[in-house]
């Protein structure tokens, strides 16, 4: 038998804005898969594009002044020709979203449990005292001390990482197969922080949902994801497993990010390694490959695109964007690492 | 430099609450938010003190008392010596040259109608030491020196990204060579790639300048890298101080610990391990 399908497949999902300054493409030819039961992590800096090839799949990007094309295949639904109504059958039940802020995404006049009743009668047909006990059980599932108790308190009346659990509750509550979690730890705590990758990472485990988790942290993507797209200036650069991208990483951007962070489980360097230059205007984006501008390892023929593809023999899942032969990048790596961990002060 | 033992900025038993007020026609105290709670911190001059912490510990407000941009509700604020608190504003003023500030927010700190010239030359030309033709070439220094372009001069903050806008905020607070720098949340709102290059533009800065700074951020790996010494807040106290490396390694107090072991590590396999360490000691 061949491999089952991916319970979500991307393939050459475009979408650009006009502007009054001009097109912004904002997410270019990016492709990828989520199997089921899996978390993937997309990462990137703002203006990547991971954002909005979130809300896309969502269909929260349509609009008179968006562009959008490609496929983006859900449970057998190509998302991107959808009509809005399927697409409204399909959001909240069968794919979820949760935001970095909590607070602009829950009505602030109505009792949380009042809001996820809401949402269960939309999608099913219970009565209103089996919703009720409904959102009790998923609110005490995500860690809401007391739930039936707190469950009839306004949104205003939790902390922010209560709140976050609020939001993962309602997002559940349909039981969706998918959860995209755009920046969901941004706004939190460190503290905080990690109780919410706890409770993603066991709803994962125990439940089997699948997370596609939009992110900026490159140390919240190691606690919790299986593979990784790494994005920059609208496109993957690289993709591959979690273990592939932090310790074989194959685009100088990756690898340039990951040098660049804090660790405060190893000795200081004397300087932090650091990117030079700015990401790219994507009103104006560079000819070529959009890291060119400030790769120290950029040559000629970086000004054409390469493709997303495999070029390690060994890792034919591990994909990357870089012109670079593969020995030759894995001295360049093993050259900037050294440059960055030399002079510990 | 300093006499031997003097610290720059010496911070004692320093206390701000704000009341909580209820009633309608005759408001009266009814709680107070206790946001500095008797805290006691020194900095020598030269030196990095990391201020940690999680939101609502107090930070912030530490910050602003320090500076009194809020008056202290108590105890005491001592710059090379002299006592802060207390001291009205037009006697703070000749102080506040050798005393400046970072905010995380580099969009609400710039004002959106000046010019970046005027921006960065205004605390210059405010104590009158230099106009004209000398006042822009100082400018114009200034901001190649944070890694901006003598050509920026002209422009307004919005033409600018955050990492930039950040660099503008960098060169007021240096224009007038301060001994201390108190920066909050400096690079909380940039791009990780980046942020490390404002905490390098910071390192630099203090080497040639020989500037002290309070480097507030929540980010504790970036700021025990910047930082010589690190103090910990929580509710409002001080409940760890002490070498960077010391803190980090090895933490005293159960709030950093716990602190610690919340950050992300960005390493997988070392995560796991950690994961798994923690559930065997469940």
């Amino acid at each position: 038998m061949s491999a089952p399908a991916p319970l979500l497949d991307v393939r050459e999902l475009a979408v650009s804005f006009s502007t009054e300054e001009g097109v912004v493409g904002a997410v270019d030819r990016v492709s990828f898969e989520l199997n089921a039961g899996e978390v993937l992590a997309v990462v990137g800096e703002s203006g990547s594009g991971k954002s909005v090839t979130a809300t896309t799949l969502m269909g929260l990007t349509r609009g008179p002044n968006a562009t959008i094309s490609g496929t983006a295949t859900f449970e057998g639904t190509e998302l991107v020709a959808a009509g809005d109504e399927e697409l409204r059958r399909l959001r909240g039940n069968r794919m979820a979203m949760i935001f970095q802020d909590p607070m602009s995404s829950l009505d602030p006049v109505y009792r949380v449990v009042d809001q996820i009743v809401e949402q269960i009668r939309a999608h099913r047909d219970v009565s209103s005292q089996e919703a009720r006990e409904r959102a009790i059980e998923l609110l005490d599932a995500v860690g809401i001390p007391e739930a039936a108790k707190r469950a009839d308190s306004y949104p205003h009346e939790f902390s922010g990482g209560m709140r976050q659990r609020v939001m993962i509750a309602m997002a559940l509550s349909l039981e969706p197969a998918l959860l995209i979690a755009d920046e969901p730890t941004t706004a939190l705590d460190v503290t905080v922080q990690a109780q919410i990758i706890d409770l993603l990472r066991s709803l994962n485990e125990r439940r089997g949902l699948s997370i596609l988790l939009i992110t900026h942290d490159i140390g919240v993507v190691a606690e919790i994801a299986d593979r990784v797209a790494v994005m920059y200036g609208g496109r993957i650069v690289e993709y591959g497993t979690l273990d592939e991208i932090f310790y074989e990483p194959q685009h100088p951007y990756t690898w340039g990010l990951l040098n660049s962070l804090t660790r405060i489980d190893r000795p200081r360097p004397k300087r932090l390694p650091q990117i030079p230059g700015m990401p790219p205007s994507l009103l104006a984006p560079p000819r070529g490959c959009h890291f060119r501008p400030r790769c120290p390892h950029a040559f000629d023929h970086c000004t054409e695109v390469p493709e997303l593809s495999a070029r390690l023999v060994d890792s034919p899942a591990h994909l990357d964007r870089c012109w670079l032969e593969p020995e030759r990048k894995r001295e360049l790596r093993a050259a900037d690492g050294r440059d960055a961990l030399e002079q510990p002060r | 430099m300093n006499g031997a033992g003097e610290p720059l900025l010496e911070i004692r038993n320093l206390v701000k609450h704000f009341p909580v007020k209820s009633g309608v026609l005759f408001s009266r105290e009814v709680d107070r938010v206790r946001a500095v709670d008797g805290v006691d911190l020194t900095v020598a001059a030269g030196e990095t003190l990391g201020l940690v912490g999680e939101s609502g510990s107090g930070k912030s407000t530490l910050c602003r008392a320090v500076l009194q941009l809020v008056e202290p509700t108590s105890g005491s604020v001592r710059f090379e010596g002299r006592e802060l608190v207390g001291l009205r504003q037009r006697q703070l003023r000749p102080l506040r040259r050798d005393m400046q500030m970072i905010f995380q927010d580099p969009y609400a700190s710039l004002n959106p109608r000046r010019r970046v010239g005027q921006i960065v030359g205004g605390p210059i030309k405010l104590n009158g030491l230099a106009s004209g033709a000398e006042l822009r070439r100082q400018v114009e220094e200034l901001l190649d020196r944070v890694g901006l372009s003598p050509e920026h001069y002209d422009r307004f903050p919005h033409e600018f990204s955050g990492g930039q806008r950040q660099r503008i905020g960098i060169a007021r607070a240096i224009a007038l060579k301060p001994k201390l720098i108190v920066a909050d949340e400096p690079v909380s709102a940039l791009d990780v790639s980046i942020q490390a290059q404002i905490v390098n533009l910071l390192d630099d800065l203090q080497d040639e300048l020989g500037l002290a700074y309070v480097f507030v951020a929540h980010d504790i790996g970036v700021v025990r890298h910047i930082s010589d010494r690190i103090a910990v807040m929580h509710h409002g106290k001080i409940v760890e101080t002490g070498d960077a490396d010391q803190v980090c390694e090895h933490p005293r107090d159960d709030y950093t610990k716990k602190l610690l072991a919340a950050v992300p590590i960005p390493d997988p396999r070392e995560s796991r391990e950690r994961r798994r360490a923690s559930l065997g000691s469940a």
